[in-house]
C-alpha cells in the first residue's frame, strides 16, 4: 500500500521510499525513513495536496509524490 | 583579541532570523513561513562586540541538492567560522535534531540553541535540556528567541566553546558495522588523494560518497563503485533511529497524533474542503478594502493637511523671507507638488503591508500555497509559487529574492519573469489617482480590475512559458505548514516600519531628484523660464507621443509620466502632480464623488477608456529600475 491510498484520520507507518534522486533525500531530509509514524491529517478544498503529520510536525505534499511511498 | 565568528544554521522557520535580529539589534524581516532568510547575512552581536554572526539560510539538511544548503555547508566548513550555533525547534525536536546530525559531522564546534522553550512549555511538553546535552555531546541551552529569553547565556557558552575550542570538537556518530566499514573504505581512498586545499573533514566526504553526493564526488573526482542504494537508506534509517532514541530519553511527556493542537484546530476552518477557498477570497478582499478603503480615508486627512497646512505656511514663509520667485515655485509646485503628492499615498501603502505583515506572521501563507497547488499546477507551477505572486503586491524586489524558495530552477525563472505583472504597492498610487478622478464611486473596483488583470496576465506568461522556454517535469511538493502563531506586535510593526521606510526614503530621494528635474523641464527652456507648453518636457513629451497615440492617451503629459516613471512608478505620480498642479483638487473631487467638475487639464487630457488604457499600461510596461536590477541578479543573465 502507498501513502496515496491511505484514508484521512489513519495511522500507517512508513516502509520504504520509492522514489530517486534528490526527491528521495528530500524525503529522508522530512523524515520518510521505514518505521516513521503518520497520520493523514486532511486533504485540500481542491482534493489534493494532503496534510499529514509525522515526526511532531505537518507537512503538505501531493498525491503523485505520496504515491511514491510504500507504508503500512 | 581576535572576533569570533559565529554561523546561525537551523530547519527553515526555527527562529534564525529573530534569533539574528535579537543579539545584533538588527532588523530583519522575519515570518512565519518556511525560507524567509535566503542570503546569508552579517552582524556584530549587541551584548558583546567582539562576536560577528551570520545568519545562515534555513536548512533541512545539508545536501548538494539546493542552493541554500550549499551555501550554508560551506560556510561552515569555512575558517573564518569558529563556532555554530544550531538553532533546533524545541516543538519539533525529532526533525530538527536531523539537521543537527549533520553538523556535528562537519566536525566544527556546535552549540544547540534550543528555541521556542515557552511554547514547548505552553503545550504540556517537558524536555530535559542536560540529557539531550549528554546525549549529543554538545552543549545545549535553551532560549526564546522572540521573548529574548536566555540569550545571555548563550553568549557565555559561545565564548567559552570559542576559547575551549579543542574541548568542544564534537565527536562524529557511528554506525553500524556495514557502514563503518564503507566508511572507513572510503576514508583511506580520500586519504590517498592528498586533498590539501579541502576544507571538509574526510569522514565526512566519505558519508557524503554513499549518500552519492554530486558536489563532493565530482570536487574529488571518487564515485562510489558499486552505487550502494540500500547502504545509503540504511544510513539515514539509522540516523533517524537515534534521534529517535534520542528524543524519547529527553522528551517527557511526547503528544500523541489524535491530541490536538490548537493550531490544528484552527487550520480545520482555514483550510476546510468547503469553506478554504472562500475564506481565502474574503482574506484577499479584506486586504484590498483595508488598502483602498480604509487608507483611503487617512489619504484624504493627509492630503488635507499639505493642501491647507503645509503649502500656505511654507508659501507666506518664503514670500516672508523674500525668495526668489523660481525658488518659490520649485519649492511649492516643484518639491511639495512632486514629494507630496507621492507620499500622500502612504497610509494605502501602510495598510497594504500591514495586511501582506500579518499573512506572513500568522502562518497563513504556506497555506494559501497548500489551498492553491492544484489550481497552479495547472499552470505548471507549484503552490509555493502564489507566495512570491501576494509578495509582489507589495514589492517586486523582495517578492523576486522570496522565489528562491523553490526549488525547480525553472519554475524559478518563470515565477521571476510574472512577478512584474503583479501590481506593486509603486503602481498603486497611479491606479488611485486616475481611478478617483475619472471614475468615481467605482475606485475600489477599477482598481481591483486592474489587480486581477495583472494577475490573469501573469498566468497566461506562465502558461506560454512552462509551454516553450522552461519545460519540465512537475517538481515535487514537499512544504512544511507551520503552526499558526499570533504575531508578536513588534515584528508586524518592524517590517511594517521597514517598509515604509523604504517608502520614504525613496520619496526623499529618488522621487525628490525626480521631482526636481520635472519642475525644471516643465518650466524652462533654452531660452528661460516659458509656459509649460514650450517646455523642454512638453518637447520631449511630443516627440514620444505618437507612439502612445494608438492607446488613446497620446498628450505629451502622459508620454513624459511613462518615461520618468522607467526610474520608480510613484514617478508618474509626482510628475503628473507637478505638471497637473493635484492635490488637494483630487480630495474635493473625491469628497464631492464628482469628477468633471474640477482638473479641468487632466479631465482634458484624458477620457475614462483612456485613463484605463493609460492604467493598464502602467501595469504592464516595464518593471521600474530596482526591478530589473533585481531580475538579472537573481536569474545570473
Amino acid at each position: 500500500m502507498t501513502l496515496k491510498e491511505v484514508d484521512k484520520k489513519r495511522i500507517v507507518t512508513v516502509k520504504k521510499v520509492n522514489a530517486k534522486g534528490s526527491f528521495k533525500r528530500r524525503l529522508f531530509d522530512m523524515g520518510f525513513v521505514n518505521g516513521t509514524e503518520v497520520y493523514i491529517e486532511k486533504f485540500a478544498p481542491l482534493g489534493d495536496p494532503m496534510e499529514i503529520k509525522l515526526k511532531g510536525y505537518n507537512l503538505s505534499l501531493r498525491h503523485v509524490d505520496a504515491n511514491l511511498i510504500e507504508v503500512e | 583579541m581576535s572576533t569570533c565568528t559565529i554561523a546561525l544554521a537551523g530547519n527553515p522557520n526555527s527562529g534564525k532570523t529573530t534569533l539574528f535580529n535579537v543579539l545584533t539589534g538588527s532588523n530583519h524581516s522575519v515570518g512565519n513561513w518556511p525560507g524567509v532568510t535566503v542570503e546569508k547575512k552579517h552582524g556584530k552581536v549587541k551584548l558583546n562586540k567582539k562576536i560577528d554572526v551570520v545568519d545562515l539560510p534555513g536548512t533541512y539538511s545539508l545536501t548538494a541538492y539546493s542552493m541554500e544548503e550549499r551555501i550554508a555547508r560551506n560556510y561552515i566548513v569555512d575558517d573564518e567560522l569558529d563556532v555554530v550555533v544550531n538553532i533546533v525547534d524545541g516543538t519539533n525536536l525529532e526533525r530538527n535534531l536531523f539537521l543537527t546530525s549533520q553538523i556535528i559531522e562537519l566536525g566544527k564546534p556546535v552549540i544547540i540553541a534550543l528555541n521556542m522553550m515557552d511554547e514547548v512549555e505552553k503545550n504540556n511538553e517537558r524536555i530535559s535540556i542536560d540529557k539531550l546535552s549528554d546525549e549529543l555531546g554538545i552543549p545545549v541551552i535553551g532560549i526564546s528567541a522572540l521573548k529574548a529569553d536566555g540569550i545571555e547565556n548563550l553568549l557565555e557558552i559561545v565564548m567559552e566553546v570559542y576559547n575551549n575550542k579543542d574541548k568542544y570538537q564534537p565527536k562524529p556518530w557511528k554506525y553500524s558495522k556495514e557502514i563503518e566499514n564503507k566508511i572507513s573504505e572510503l576514508f583511506n581512498k580520500i586519504e590517498k588523494l592528498n586533498l590539501i586545499d579541502s576544507k571538509y573533514p574526510n569522514r565526512w566526504m566519505a558519508l557524503k560518497l554513499i549518500e552519492s553526493d554530486k558536489e563532493i564526488s565530482e570536487k574529488i573526482n571518487l564515485r562510489i563503485d558499486s552505487r550502494n542504494e540500500e547502504l545509503e537508506d540504511k544510513l539515514v534509517e539509522e540516523k533517524y533511529k537515534r534521534i529517535g532514541s534520542i528524543v524519547n530519553k529527553c522528551l517527557e511527556t511526547k503528544r500523541k497524533f489524535n491530541e490536538f493542537t490548537a493550531s490544528d484546530k484552527i487550520d480545520r476552518v482555514l483550510t476546510n474542503k468547503l469553506f478554504g477557498l472562500p475564506i481565502f477570497g474574503m482574506i484577499m478582499y479584506l486586504t484590498f478594502w483595508l488598502t483602498f478603503n480604509v487608507g483611503g480615508i487617512f489619504m484624504d486627512l493627509l492630503d488635507g493637511f499639505v493642501a491647507d497646512v503645509v503649502q500656505p505656511i511654507v508659501g507666506s514663509f518664503l514670500i516672508g523671507v523674500g525668495a526668489a520667485e523660481w525658488l518659490q515655485s520649485l519649492i511649492i509646485d516643484g518639491i511639495i507638488g512632486g514629494v507630496g503628492g507621492v507620499l500622500m499615498f502612504l497610509p494605502n501603502i501602510i495598510f497594504l503591508f500591514l495586511a501582506i505583515s500579518l499573512l506572513e506572521d500568522t502562518g497563513y501563507m504556506a497555506r494559501v500555497a497548500f489551498i492553491l497547488d492544484k489550481a497552479m499546477r495547472k499552470i505548471g507551477l507549484s503552490g509555493k509559487a502564489f507566495i512570491p505572486m501576494i509578495m509582489g503586491f507589495g514589492c517586486n524586489v523582495p517578492a523576486i529574492i522570496a522565489t528562491r524558495t523553490l526549488e525547480n530552477e525553472k519554475d524559478r525563472m518563470i515565477a521571476i519573469l510574472i512577478n512584474p505583472f503583479m501590481s506593486c504597492g509603486a503602481r498603486l498610487p497611479v491606479y488611485v489617482l486616475l481611478s478617483t478622478a475619472f471614475f468615481p464611486g467605482n475606485e475600489a473596483l477599477v482598481t481591483f480590475s486592474l489587480y486581477i488583470l495583472g494577475f490573469v496576465m501573469a498566468i497566461i506568461m506562465a502558461f506560454i512559458f512552462k509551454k516553450t522556454l522552461f519545460k519540465s517535469e512537475p517538481s515535487p511538493f514537499l512544504m512544511e505548514l507551520p503552526t499558526y502563531r499570533m504575531p508578536s506586535i513588534k515584528n508586524v510593526l518592524l517590517k511594517l516600519w521597514l517598509r515604509v521606510k523604504d517608502y520614504i526614503t525613496k520619496a526623499g530621494t529618488v522621487i525628490f531628484v525626480a521631482s526636481v528635474v520635472v519642475w525644471f523641464i516643465l518650466g524652462y527652456n533654452i531660452t528661460g523660464a516659458v509656459g509649460i507648453n514650450e517646455s523642454f518636457g512638453a518637447a520631449i513629451g511630443k516627440m514620444i507621443s505618437p507612439i502612445f497615440k494608438p492607446l488613446g492617451f497620446g498628450n505629451w503629459q502622459a508620454s513624459l509620466s511613462l518615461i520618468a516613471g522607467l526610474l520608480a512608478k510613484e514617478v508618474v505620480v509626482s510628475n503628473m502632480a507637478i505638471i497637473y498642479g493635484l492635490g488637494d483638487a483630487v480630495a474635493e473631487a473625491a469628497l464631492e464623488g464628482n469628477a468633471s467638475g474640477f482638473l479641468p487639464t487632466l479631465s482634458a487630457a484624458f477620457s475614462q477608456v483612456s485613463a484605463y488604457a493609460f492604467m493598464v499600461f502602467i501595469l504592464l510596461y516595464t518593471p521600474c529600475v530596482a526591478v530589473i536590477g533585481t531580475i538579472k541578479r537573481e536569474t545570473k543573465s
